[in-house]
């Protein structure tokens, strides 16, 4: 499938081009402040980096559903351990320690000192 | 019961039909490889983000130790050098013998750059007292709502991430070395470059890898 | 499923057992069945080392005040029973020995996508063994298997990095073999063999596979943090550092809930087979018991909050953690429902391999209702750490998994060796193994129910009679255990000849001779029929005359 595929070398030159911008961009919004929107941006730049890298560099662009639907498998089951992970130790603060427990500021779980 | 392949019956193994068969299960062999392998950084990563949010302070002054010009150098380095495999697995396709060693000695060329400049930020840590564990004594005051062992923490990811990361770096290191001894002795051709190209996923893996390693621990601190 | 056009000689020549002979022809194979028996051996070893642990800890168990072991021995017990029957035996169990050699021949292929990968997956087993072995013999690990921060990180004086990294390095033994047979139940399949004509033994061990990728590397990763943790003395998981123990919590469990689903899953498929075969009929729902497959994979990875409803886990994560809890038992039950269907009038035989299916049923069953009770909150804060949860996890994992892998082993011994067994020996093995374990378990659910907590060396008076009939049931079941190892291993000098197909089962891999030759078929099979073709097939006949 993809080995019959053969990516011209333009196309790799390009968007090596494309991934070096990037990096350039996203060390530069760095210096910028704009508040919660650093980490959003720096996220994303790196998304675009890597479906670029995945997309071509590793021909999935050329690849097999099923190479496809495994790429995205792996991402969903990451994403399922940190949402529910964090889920946890977000909603830990919500339920009040009962008076007489400890301090009556509900404080975060794992803080331990 | 093995079809006579069209060409290259010597590297078709036996418990394949055809040389396609063999090439796409080799390709889903590596791929199926790789989910594993996001699945073992991606605990990390958890962990990281668990931190990062309790204790984000921390996780800034500690971004803003970090050496950006060495990362960002490692960055587009590490960027190069999938150029350079893409351009080595694209050498094999074309069956070009020479370009394939010579960009899988230059991928490895800049592999050795992202070890040296990595090993120059650790010598740094080292010397300032910020290795966790071993060598942990900062001596600059830290801001309010910083304390010592959530920096520790801090530290701690940076050094695992990134060691497993170079870890993964020098296992492909010696991966390519195979490669190139292989291709020296011309065991690859437009029809049999299997090996090649799934060490190119592998390398290419390893390169995103750090992609959201950079901006998560460099650039979280915010310097402006 | 048949054949395109040979007809299968009764015993072949050249099998895979003495094409080659030697150490070395055995060491260096790449054939998966022998692969299958070098597994087989080592995790037999390792099941009597885990059981011997479990032997003297019912023998202490004996009396409420405990004189057998210390304390912090038993702590050391419990672990390495813990330890190495999870991760050396239940683990690899069913995959490692049945499907390596299955897998194949059931799709039709020579041998696995990657032969060299699977000799080495063995290897590494090994290696990992030898770690935990060692750690055994200099003065065992006393954390649990379950490695709980910050004990085992920071204050734990025993063995525990040894005893890491031999999980650590067995776990990449289960990730390369479920990179093998999901690669080659994709790629290698024969022709005409579609997915849905595929046996069920084969969609519960893609099931299975899928979870050793998905999951294996994240306790992989666990490990490796403590064990930074534990040598550079860093505060992950140290709440005094800064760090969050349920963090580690978190991470264990999100691998070794969906392990215990690899544990049970391929012995779901297992008895699939087995069902069918001893009821000449093909499984009711097959398309619905190969979907629960499927979910119970899926879904067994959205479950592990479940272990830490009272470790300190936030109410509301708890809340969907114990919905999720009670999804999960849908699968399952519709597995049940639909085996008892199968058996609905059904000409049923008892030879030895379905007493084994039948007794996986109704003690999976039982386990897997019992879960409901630690699924809920409330009733789990009461039963959280007591016997009713070991009590719960033996009836699944022994009563269920073990007794599906020793139908499996009875089932395919003929195909493997070519000989058979005793079965009116192999019958009376199966009984005393219901009877033992149900002796040495029952009890167990009333003590946790009444408030006996586990993993301690001593307890209150009052629960000493209880203990008794838990210890005496541990007596009958380890003899329960022994039989079988003895007449299997008489059987392969003096057991009678079994030929291709003692029980007249359908499956390519009946239609080999037995024991299959080195490359399984001369001819690649063609597949034309549905699974569990058993439609007008005649009875089991009585096979090798061994049959009583």
């Amino acid at each position: 499938m993809a080995a019959e595929h053969i990516v011209p070398v333009k196309t790799y030159i390009g968007i090596f081009a494309a991934l070096l911008c990037l990096t350039a961009l996203t060390t530069g919004v760095a210096f910028i402040d704009l508040g919660a929107m650093n980490t959003v941006l720096a996220l994303a730049i790196a998304t675009v980096k890597m479906l670029l890298v995945m997309l071509f560099f590793m021909h999935v662009k050329y690849s097999t559903k099923l190479t496809k639907l495994a790429i995205l498998g792996a991402f969903f089951w990451l994403a399922l351990l940190l949402t529910m992970t964090l889920a946890d130790v977000f909603s830990r603060n919500w339920t009040p320690i009962p008076s007489g427990w400890g301090p009556s500021v509900s404080a975060p779980a794992p803080a331990g000192k | 019961m093995s079809e006579v392949a069209s060409t290259h019956p010597r590297e078709l193994a036996h418990q394949f039909q055809t040389v396609e068969q063999q090439r796409e299960t080799g390709r889903l062999g590596m791929w199926v490889f790789l989910v594993t392998e996001i699945m073992f950084f991606g605990g990390l990563f958890a962990g990281y983000a668990i931190y990062r949010n309790l204790y984000l302070s921390a996780f800034e002054y500690g971004s803003r130790l970090l050496e950006i010009k060495a990362g960002t150098t490692n960055t587009a380095v590490l960027i190069a050098s999938s150029l350079t495999m893409a351009l080595a697995v694209h050498s094999a396709q074309t069956g070009k013998r020479k370009a394939l060693i010579f960009f899988l000695l230059i991928t490895m060329f800049f592999g050795f750059c992202f070890l040296g400049i990595k090993s120059y930020e650790y010598l740094e840590k080292w010397n300032h007292f910020l290795v966790p564990g071993l060598r942990f004594a900062p001596t600059e005051v830290l801001p309010p709502g910083v304390t010592a062992s959530h920096l520790e923490l801090f530290l701690c990811f940076y050094f695992f991430m990134t060691a497993l990361h170079a870890l993964h770096m020098i296992i492909g290191l010696g991966i390519m070395t195979v490669l190139v001894i292989m291709a020296w002795r011309g065991k690859f051709s437009a029809q049999y470059y299997a090996p090649v190209e799934i060490s190119g996923l592998y390398w290419h893996f390893v390169d995103i890898v750090w992609i959201f390693l950079f901006p998560l621990l460099y650039l979280i601190g915010g310097r402006y | 499923m048949s054949t395109a056009v040979v007809e299968v000689p009764a015993r072949s020549e050249v099998n895979y057992l003495n094409a080659n002979y030697g150490i070395r022809s055995w060491l260096f194979t790449k054939d998966h069945k022998r692969i299958a028996l070098l597994y087989l051996a080592s995790i037999t070893f390792m099941f009597f080392v885990g059981g011997a642990a479990a032997v003297l800890m019912r023998l202490h168990l004996i009396t409420p005040e405990g004189t057998l072991v210390q304390p912090a021995t038993y702590n050391k017990l419990f672990t390495i029973h813990g330890v190495v029957m999870v991760f050396f035996f239940m683990i690899p169990s069913i995959p490692a020995v049945l499907g390596n050699f299955l897998v194949p021949m059931m799709i039709g292929a020579k041998d696995l996508a990657f032969p060299r990968l699977n000799l080495l997956s063995w290897y590494i087993y090994i290696v990992g063994a030898m770690f935990t072995l060692y750690a055994i013999l200099a003065g065992g690990v006393d954390t649990g298997w379950t490695f709980y921060t910050p004990y085992s990180s920071t204050y734990s004086n025993s063995h525990v990095i040894a005893t890491a990294l031999g999980v650590f390095i067995t776990g990449f033994s289960s990730i390369l073999t479920g990179l093998n047979f999901i690669v080659t139940i994709h790629k290698m399949r024969a022709p005409g063999l579609t997915w849905f004509r595929m046996p069920l033994f084969l969609w519960s061990i893609y099931a299975t596979s899928v979870i050793f990728i998905l999951g294996t590397p994240v306790i992989a990763i666990t490990i490796v943090l403590v064990f930074l943790e534990r040598v550079l003395h860093v505060g992950i998981f140290d709440p005094k550092l800064g760090g969050d123990p349920l963090l580690f919590q978190h991470l264990f469990w999100f691998y070794s809930h969906p392990a215990v689903y690899i544990m049970v899953l391929p012995g779901m498929g297992v008895v699939s087979e087995l069902i069918a075969c001893f009821s000449r009929k093909r499984i009711f729902g097959y398309s619905f018991v190969a979907f629960s497959s499927l979910a119970i994979a899926v879904i067994g990875f959205l479950v592990w909050g479940h272990h830490m409803f009272v470790a300190g886990q936030s109410v509301y994560a708890s809340l969907i953690f114990s919905l999720l809890s009670f999804l999960v038992a849908i699968p399952s039950a519709i597995k049940v429902f639909n085996w008892t269907a199968t058996l609905y009038k059904g000409s049923i035989s008892y030879q030895a391999p379905m007493l084994y299916a039948l007794g996986f049923i109704g003690l999976f069953t039982m386990g897997g209702l019992t879960g409901l009770f630690l699924a809920s909150l409330a009733t789990d804060v009461h039963l959280s750490g007591t016997y009713f949860i070991v009590a719960h996890f033996h009836y699944i994992m022994v009563g269920g998994a073990v007794m599906a892998y020793m139908g499996g082993i009875h089932f395919w011994w003929p195909k493997i060796t070519g000989r058979m067994y005793p079965d009116a020996w192999a019958r009376f093995a199966a009984l005393l193994i219901f009877v033992g374990f149900n002796l040495t378990f029952f009890p167990q659910f009333m003590l946790g129910y009444l408030g006996m907590p586990r993993r301690y060396a001593t307890y209150p008076a009052e629960f000493q009679v209880l203990n008794v009939m838990s210890s005496a049931g541990a007596s009958i079941l380890a003899i329960g255990y022994l039989i079988p190892l003895i007449y299997f291993i008489w059987s392969i000098r003096y057991g009678p000849i079994a030929g291709p197909n003692p029980w007249r089962a359908k499956g390519l891999e009946w239609e080999t001779p037995s024991p299959p030759p080195p490359d399984n078929f001369d001819v690649t099979p063609i597949v034309t029929e549905e699974a569990y073709n058993y439609a007008g097939a005649p009875p089991i006949a009585a096979a090798g005359g061994a049959n009583v």
